[in-house]
């Protein structure tokens, strides 16, 4: 799985023993978070990483609204509408990440 | 050991496969051919689709086509049958396409010789949205027979494709599909996608479909050109 094999990387350059990886997770990432949790255990085994812990921060869809000119955050996936003035937008600013973006390491 | 710290990394997780999409895309760009993805459900018609697209635009154009799945040939065997290059990638377990393999299977093709190339993904509506394959056009093919709130379900993919197409619609009828719902839920999660509507089968609408692409294709070699 690309998420240890990057973490495993990290811990491998940097010479550390890593206890937990923090992943952000956007809700368009197509990344179902459950299978995640689930299979992030079993991706570790016989890794640098077995016994380390998965820790998810999700990303909502934060879009911009041309009309308001501002971001805003999306209520649903499911409605890509600004939900202040309703008008429909494509521009995805945030909510794809799928990044390993901290590790909490030991020497 | 020491006191445990936090040490900030920031790594996409994909930016390998990201990494050899944009070469695939360049070097696509570069031999002037046009690359189609067609993404689905299992069974929504994808290769019967493809089938009936590589044998119409196969007499005016140079046509070929990869084809993920994850144990047969099967698909490719059937596609064969439009006489057009046909090479299968099979997955194994796996259950979407990556750049890598797209870019392996291309390895003893040259690009300068085709105008467009179909990558059909294997069967699957949630993992081959995150895998760019350096396709200039992603098509979402759902089926009447599916539902109208399909998009609905899997938001994401919809949201990444470029465009629609529901098909089997000689089947519409009796299976009372409502064509508008399925058209605002598709707009719901991708505002303005463009959307055909067409019967791979009976061939009706296939027409207006074949026009954009070969459109699509225009318009690219026309960028690429300036």
């Amino acid at each position: 799985m690309g998420i240890v094999d990057a973490a495993v990387d990290e811990s491998q350059r940097r010479g550390v023993h890593v206890s937990a990886v923090h992943l952000r997770l956007g809700a368009l990432s197509g990344v179902v978070k459950d299978a995640l949790m689930f299979s992030y255990e079993v991706a570790c085994q016989d890794t640098a990483l077995q016994g380390s812990q998965l820790i998810v921060e999700d990303v909502p869809v934060i879009v911009f609204c041309p009309q308001c000119q501002q971001e805003r955050k999306l209520a649903s996936v499911q409605l890509f509408s600004c939900p202040e003035c309703g008008l429909p937008t494509m521009d995805v600013r945030h909510g794809k990440e799928l990044e390993v973006f901290a590790l909490e390491v030991s020497e | 050991m020491s006191e445990p710290r936090l040490v900030e990394v920031r790594r996409n997780v994909l930016k390998q496969n990201d990494v050899i999409a944009r070469a695939l895309r360049e070097q696509f760009r570069s031999a002037g051919v046009f690359v189609v993805s067609l993404v689905s459900s299992p069974g929504a018609g994808k290769t019967m689709f493809l089938e009936k697209t590589l044998t119409q635009l196969q007499p005016r154009y140079r046509v070929a086509a990869l084809v993920g799945d994850l144990a047969t040939e099967n698909d490719a065997v059937r596609l064969a049958r439009s006489k057009a290059p046909v090479k299968q990638i099979t997955t194994g377990t796996l259950c979407h396409l990556e750049a890598a393999m797209v870019q392996n299977a291309l390895c003893d093709w040259d690009l300068n010789t085709l105008d467009f190339l179909f990558i059909e993904n294997v069967g699957n509506l949630v993992c081959p949205s995150s895998y760019d394959l350096g396709e200039n056009l992603r098509l979402v093919l759902m089926s009447v027979t599916e539902g109208e709130d399909k998009p609905l379900k899997y938001p994401t993919i919809f949201n990444s494709a470029d465009v629609a197409v529901v098909t089997k619609n000689e089947l519409a009828d009796a299976v009372e599909f409502d064509w508008n719902a399925a058209r605002t839920s598709i707009q719901a999660v991708r505002p303005g996608m463009q959307i055909f509507r067409l019967s791979a089968k009976t061939g009706a609408g296939m027409e207006e479909y074949l026009s954009f692409l070969v459109q699509q294709l225009a318009e690219q070699r026309a960028v690429a050109h300036i």
